[in-house]
This record gives structure tokens, sequence and C-alpha cells, in this order.
């Protein structure tokens, strides 16, 4: 691989993917560097993955502007990508007359900004949408949608690796150098390993503000907000049949702990929000986890304890301190000061939706500095399908494994993942190795067995079938081994 | 491109219930018996139960779980039964008609009955909500013994074990000689939950602490495990504020509970007990659905393999002869559960023959009477000086006993 390039890209999120994608279509010369060892192990990984239909946000803002174009993106971008998309639709319900003011102002800024579809209801439509819905009138929002976030990043970022851009896995930046007279930047990381680029584009999410100080601006601080779900067991699918939001009350800011439905059948709890320090702790805390628990339960009261499957949390990299609360908008800006310096920050929600928006806009601000040659043998279209093997009927999956007899072996048994697919994961076009690279790509051990089953297999088949050694098999970090060793005496691997 | 089959009895899982069942639904007559594995071999769990103690009552010896199953795997080949391994079942439906998957291949499979014995699994941390991060270094207890007596995998080096059950108690041993630390075993409940031998032969012989009464509340590290956090509980197991110790380890073991795999089960849309998560039954371990029985630990989760197969070769047995089409009237006594019993199986008997009622009590008890009442008249009891919830307990009532009446019940008095 070179190190010398045209853009540097810092940050392997979903916007950074995403740029990363649109920049594949040109000529230019292009690297990715993510300091962890795959891409989407962030932000992207952890949130409701949810597309947004632009409603909530202040006409005129990036976040309004970027959202509704994003939104619109998606159909086409999903289909080259095949990453399962689904638009459920939302519903904003007014639960009594004093939530109706609210309802129609939230109406009139959906419509300022260009969102599609808007409509007040009924309940008898409210409830030909979701049978047991309760209040007196709701904010239909069609384009509002579920999607996979880790699932539309890798495909991103697989795509862009395709046409030509250099994924830097495990290459965290601890050192931007601004070199004179405009020739652009070195950046380094902790092996002492340099990458040059005329230009730099910063969408390192929580790290952002970090990597501005290291290119010597100060204006920025990031305060990462930890939000809190739980995941629902599949037993639930089909409860939920759109995204319900309560119509935003100006004393609780925010939109609230709510239900979601994922792609896949599960569905979440959350999220929370809580300010804390640290941009990489992403635990759970027993009193949040307890408020989930009673506010899934106020929402669906069929939940037992054994469908709480497991919890996660993400960081919103927010740029409104706790004492301020609320949300800035999106900063996307060609700085001045430092000539080259592209600034992706403060991307919290609608980031995902609003991803391919900004990766357009990103585009036109490094028009200014490079010119940018449509590349001819751009191929935008990724190979594969965006359904999951256990998704076919019977038939299909008859023929398929006739044709290949690894569909027959199934390795995952709660989320009937086969080996074909584990393989197929296992040899990803980024290289990606970690078992939670598996996982997102896989849905191996996302079940309710958590991974009991089937983490065995795949260590047996990984040392017997690949000839892994203990020490190759890391959760998700260089640090997170999954074993101490070998048994003593215990044969060879 | 699908295969269309058929056959007489269907077994689903090749464990030691599946093993039995399908060997005495042969012994019975029945010579088209199909077994159905996941994995490669057949023996199921027991084959990564390397230490012994099983067979005690059934062989009246002490053998390790790979011998204990090789004598069932022995009979099984001798009388030619065909297994098909490395096959999963995706499907089950009320008509008895499986869909199989298989390397190269998927089946669809009519059967005239079908037994169940696919198992059960262990509880994962999700359903412990405990807090703190994710980090690796946590597994189920069999994971962890499925890597180091299948996979020759040291998974940790300083451990500590959430849960009293058998096998984290198990686990507590095998990881000590295979030269590991383990720090101690935390218990949620005042008692454990494992047997009184495991107890002794595991924890005591070993000098390894259990702290009763109480859990882990905090986990700590965001790439492998560094320590856990644990808290006293009070009699309602909340956490006592105040009573955190906190545990520096590289590994957690979860032995928190074993759950009856019934996907197919519901799938085929089969009547589900909610405390043992498992089929209801009646005598033949028929299932609310005619012709699919179930038995062995995804009917109710056992504490000794030894019952799993007398229970498995009675429900192979009674399979077989629905397949003959040699069918009972319906099973129209109730079984209730009465003070100090968690569950009764069966739930319903027939009252034809001679029955023995499995069950669990409720808590730790001593110098009690099991008692078994019909329409309110005493027909069996039986002194017990130590009852314990981690052991199953069997009363045989007679039929006899059963003419004209219309609800059993079983208590502790």
């Amino acid at each position: 691989m070179s190190t010398a390039y045209d853009i540097a890209i810092v940050g392997g999120g979903v916007v950074g993917c995403a740029i990363a994608r649109e920049l594949s279509k040109f000529t230019c010369r292009v690297c990715l560097l993510e300091r962890e060892l795959d891409v989407s192990l962030g932000t992207s990984c952890r949130n409701s993955g949810v597309l947004h239909s632009g409603i909530n946000y202040k006409p005129g803002t990036l976040r309004a502007r970027l959202a509704v174009r994003g939104n619109a993106m998606m159909d086409e971008l999903c289909r080259d990508l095949k990453v399962k998309i689904k638009r459920i639709g939302k519903l904003t319900v007014a639960l009594e007359k004093d939530d109706m003011p609210g309802l129609e102002r939230i109406y009139e800024q959906g419509k300022a900004n260009g969102a599609p579809g808007l409509e007040i209801i009924g309940p008898e439509r409210m409830r030909s949408i979701q049978p047991d819905v309760e209040g007196i009138a709701a904010l239909w929002s069609p384009s509002s949608s579920i999607i996979s976030p880790y699932g539309l990043t890798i495909a991103l970022a697989e795509n862009a690796k395709a046409n030509g851009v250099d994924l830097r896995l495990g290459w965290g930046v601890t050192g931007v150098e601004v070199l004179p007279e405009g020739r652009g930047f070195a950046v380094k990381n902790a092996r002492g390993e340099t990458v040059t680029a005329k230009l730099l584009i910063n969408v390192a999410g929580l790290f952002a503000a970090a990597i501005c100080e290291m290119a010597g601006i100060h204006d920025y601080h990031i305060y990462p907000c930890r939000g809190e779900y739980y995941v629902l067991d599949k037993r639930l699918d089909g409860s939920l049949r759109t995204l319900i939001y309560p119509t935003p009350n100006p004393k609780n800011p925010g939109l609230g702990i709510h239900l979601t439905p994922t792609v896949d059948g599960n569905i979440l709890i959350g999220p929370s929000a809580d300010y804390q320090d640290s941009p990489t702790w992403t635990g759970n805390c027993a009193p949040t986890m307890a408020q989930l628990r009673e506010e899934g339960l106020k929402l669906l009261p069929d939940i037992r304890i054994s469908d709480y499957i497991r919890n996660f949390a993400g960081l919103r990299a927010k740029q409104t301190p706790p004492e301020v609360g609320g949300n800035a908008d999106f900063v996307v800006e060609d700085r001045a000061d430092v000539p080259g310096f592209i600034n992706v920050l403060g991307i919290e929600s609608p980031g995902l939706t609003s991803s391919p928006a900004i990766a357009e806009m990103v585009r036109d601000m490094v028009k200014a500095h490079l010119p940018l040659l449509p590349d001819p043998s751009f191929n935008g279209v990724r190979p594969g399908s965006d359904l999951l093997f256990s998704e076919r009927s019977p038939e299909e999956r008859a023929a398929m494994i006739a044709d290949d007899p690894d569909y027959g072996e199934m390795i995952c048994r709660c989320e009937s993942v086969s080996k074909r697919e584990v393989l197929d994961a296992l040899n990803n076009p980024l290289g990606a190795k970690t078992f939670v690279s598996l996982k997102y790509r896989s849905r191996v051990s996302m079940g309710r067995c958590q991974g009991g089953f089937c983490i065995p297999r795949i260590a047996r088949l990984l040392y017997e079938e690949f000839g892994w050694k203990w020490e190759d098999f890391v959760d998700h970090s260089e640090g997170s081994r999954m074993f101490a060793g070998k048994v003593l005496n215990g044969g060879e691997h | 491109m699908l295969k269309e089959r058929k056959c007489g009895v269907a077994v689903i899982g090749g464990g030691p219930a599946g093993l039995a069942a399908a060997i005495s639904a042969h012994e019975v007559g029945c010579r088209d018996v199909v077994l159905i594995e996941r994995d490669r071999l057949l023996g199921g769990i027991l084959n990564q139960c390397i230490h012994d103690g099983f067979g005690l009552h059934r062989f009246g010896e002490a053998m390790t779980g790979p011998e204990y199953a090789q004598r069932d795997i022995d009979r099984f080949n001798e009388l030619g039964i065909e297994a098909m391994t490395e096959s999963m079942v995706m499907e089950l439906k009320e008509d008895r008609t499986l869909l199989v998957s298989r390397r190269g291949e998927m089946i669809r499979l009519r059967a005239d009955a079908v037994v169940l014995a696919m198992g059960c699994r262990e509880r994962p941390r999700g359903a412990l909500s405990i807090p703190g991060t994710r980090p690796s270094g946590i597994y189920t207890a069999g994971a962890a013994q499925n890597f180091v007596n299948l996979s020759n995998l040291m998974p940790g080096k300083k451990v500590c074990i959430l849960g009293s059950g058998d096998i984290g108690l198990i686990m507590a041993r095998r990881m000590t000689l295979e030269g590991a630390e383990v720090k101690a075993v935390f218990e949620l409940l005042p008692y454990s939950s494992g047997l009184p031998r495991n107890i002794q032969q595991c924890l005591n012989d070993y000098g390894i602490s259990l702290y009763l009464s109480t859990t882990v509340t905090g986990i700590v590290g965001e790439d492998r495990l560094e320590a856990v956090q644990v808290s006293k509980v009070d009699e309602r197991r909340r956490p006592i504020p105040g009573t955190e110790q906190t545990f520096e380890c590289d590994t957690l073991l979860l032995s928190v509970g074993l759950i009856p795999e019934n996907e197919l089960t519901r799938m085929a849309g089969i009547a589900i007990d909610p405390v043992t998560n498992g089929a209801v039954v009646d005598d033949d371990f028929m299932t609310s659905v005619p012709g699919i029985f179930s038995c062995g630990n995804v009917l109710h989760v056992h504490d000794l393999v030894d019952w799993v197969s007398l229970e498995a070769a009675e429900a192979g047995k009674r399979a077989a002869a629905w397949a003959k089409g040699d069918r009972e009237g319906a099973a129209g006594i109730a079984v209730r559960h009465g003070n100090g019993v968690r569950y009764t199986m069966p739930a319903r008997v027939s009252g034809g023959k001679d029955v023995s009622i499995a069950f669990r009590v409720g808590a730790p008890d001593r110098n009690r009477y099991l008692v078994v009442t019909a329409d309110g008249r005493e027909i069996v009891r039986q002194k017990r000086i130590r009852l314990h919830p981690a052991v199953m307990e069997h009363l045989t009532v007679k039929a006899a006993d059963l003419k004209g009446c219309s609800a059993l019940e079983v208590s502790v008095q």
C-alpha cells in the first residue's frame, strides 16, 4: 500500500465510509484510517438503526436539510449495496389535546424541511397502521425507516474498497502534522507509521475534537452522551409494525425512551441519555437498565424476563455540554485557517440518515481543492443479496444447498446461520478478523442463546479448517483475546 | 430439489434422551426410526462431560459422560438405527412434517410420530441484566467446558463463577485442575442450586469459596474482563448497597440456569408449561399435539442423565406404539402441584396404568412427607429426610388407586 494520498479520511463510522464510497467514484487516491480492527465499531454499531424523516429539526439547519436529502437517497443506495431497509414509517402520537399544538408544530416544521408524505391522521387510520396504538391523533411520516446501521456501514466500506479506497484498520491517528506551504498533512499512528495526504477529512466521531486539536484547531469539544438499550427476543417480532414516538414535549427534550423494531426482527428499548467523560466506555448502569425495563413494559406489557437477550450502549458525539443540553447543528466545514482540513463533527442523530448527504456535501468541498475526475471503472453495485439465507423459502434454500453444500450446515442455531455465511463473513473484503466482525456480517451469536452454542463451533471451525491459533481469537480489539492459552498437553493449535 | 421422505418415528436430538427413545422405539418393533442430530457425533452434551458420576442409578457404576453415551451409541448401532448427523431440523409442523437441513441437501420428512429430544441450553448473560461493559472472557459454563474438553482451549486463568448450578461447580474443579485460579463461586439464592455431592467434590475438596445470597453487580474491562463487582442480596434478591466487593479476574463463567430448547415445539403449536418451559405432556409423554412426544431435558431439566434415559425410553416406546396405530384414549386425570411443589410431570394421566410422577420441591427442607392425593383421598405418603430443589423427586402411583378419580395432587406435608 502506498503512503501518499490525495485524501485521508479519519474515521470508519457510517459517515466516514459514506464519504469514502462517494470519493471512490473519482480517480483521486483515498485512504480511510480507522483506529479499531473493523469499520463500524463505534457509534455506528450502537444506535437505534432508524432513518429519520426530518420532521424534528429546525428548518434551515444542516440536520434538517441533510436528513431529508439522506433519507431520499437511501432506496437507491441500499438497492446498490444490498442493504436491507424497511420503510415502516412513523407515528408521532398526540395522547391528549394539549399535545396537539406540538403535533401541528412538527407537522409544519416537517413540511418546511421537505419531509415527504406527511399527514395528520385520526385514531382510525392510526389503528389501521398499528392496531393497539393509543392517542387522539398522530403525525404519519412514511419515509421514517429502519436499517441495520452496521450493515450499511460495512457495505459502504466494502464498496469503497472495491473501488480503490485503501482501508487501514487498526490505524489510530495519534498525530497530525500540517505540512508547510499548503502541501497537506502528515498523519501518524502510535506504531510510528505515517501517511501523507493533500486533504484531511476529519470524521472521527467521539474523537473528532481531538483530531482538530492535533491540527491546531481549538474550537470544539465533544461531550460523549451515552444511550443504553435492551435487545428483545425475536419472539416479539411483529408486535410493532411502525415506529411510535410521543409528541415532543418542550419540558422533556430529546425523543425519549421508545421501542424500535430492527430489520432483523428484534425490538430495542432505548436509548437513555447520560453524559460521561469517557469516549469509549459503553457499559450499562443498573438504574438506567431498571428504567429501560420499566418504560419498555409500559409500551409492551407482553415482555417477559426471558425476552431480554442483550444490552448495549452507544455514545453520541455531542457538542452541547450537559448544562446546556439539546442539540447543536452538525459541523461540516472546509477550514480556511488550516487549508485542506475538512471537518465533519458533532454528527449525532440524524447522522445515520444524513450520511450519504454529508458525503455529497464533503465531495463538493473537496472539489474546491482538487479536480475530481469521474473514474470510468467505478462500480457502485455490491455483489450478494440483502436477504439472509434463513429468510428464503425452503425451496430456494434447498436449491442453494444443492449448489453449495456449505449452506446446508447450520452453525448458529438461534439465527439459523449456515457455514457458507460464516465463511463469507470470515473472508470479508475488508479483511476484518474479530469475532464481532463475523457477528455483524452473518448474525452468528446474535440470537437468544448469545453464542453459547455457536461460539465453540466457530472456534473449532477456525482452528480445524483455517489453522487459527488460540491467540488469533479476539472479540473486538487487540486486547480482547477470547482465550488465555491452550489446555496443558492438549494438542496443537 | 427439496427431498421428500417418510418414516415411522422421527427423533429430534441425538443426546441421551434421543438415543434412548430411538433404541426403545426400535426395540418395540418400529423398523423405520430416524434420529436427527446436529453435531458430528451422537451423545450430545455428554461428549464434553468428561468427569465421572454418570450411570450410578441405571448401570450401578460411575462412568464419564462419553462412557455413558457410548453404551447407548453401541446399542443404537447394533440395532442398525439410522442417524442423520450434522443435520438440523429447521421446522416442525403440527402434521409431524420436519424440514431438515444438512450438508448438501434439504429434506422434508413426514413422520408418523415425532419424539422431541432437543435438550436444553444455558441461560446467557443478557437474561440477567448484569450492569457494566461487555469485554471478552464472559462465557456460559457449558461453553467453557466445550472449549476446555473438546477444543483444548483455555478460556482464562483467573476465574469467577456466577451461579452454583452443576455445570458451574464441575467447571470450578475442571478449571482448577487445568491450572487456573478459581477465585470464588457466587450464588444469588441462599442455597446452592447444584447437587450436594458436587458442592463437596468440586468446591470443598479444592478449597473454593461459595458465596451465597451474592450476585455480580458490575463487569469491569473494555477489552478483556478485568474484574467483577459482587454484592450481597436481600431476601427479595435485590443487591444491598454498601456490600460491594471487587474480585480481579479475567474470566466469568455463568451457570445460572438451563432453558429447555423448545423453539421447534412452539413452532408446532404445542402447549408449554410456564414453570418447566417444556411441553405439557400426559403419562405417555405425548404433548398437546397428537403424535408428538417429548422427553429428557427439553421436557423438563433433569439433574441426572439416568432419569433422562429412563424417561426417554418410555417416550420412545409410546411413540412407536402411536406410529403403529396403537392409540389409547385421552388422558383425563389432571395432576396438580400442591404445597411446596413447583411442577409435576406428567401434567395429566390416563389412569389405565401405573405412573411415575416426577417433580421438584420449591425450597430446601428436612423431615417432610411427600403426599399424593386422588380427589382429596391420600394414596401415596413417603418420608424424606432431606428435600432440595436441585434434586428431582419421583413417586409411583398405582393404577388401582386412580380408578374413577378426576384429579391428583402432589404436595409436601
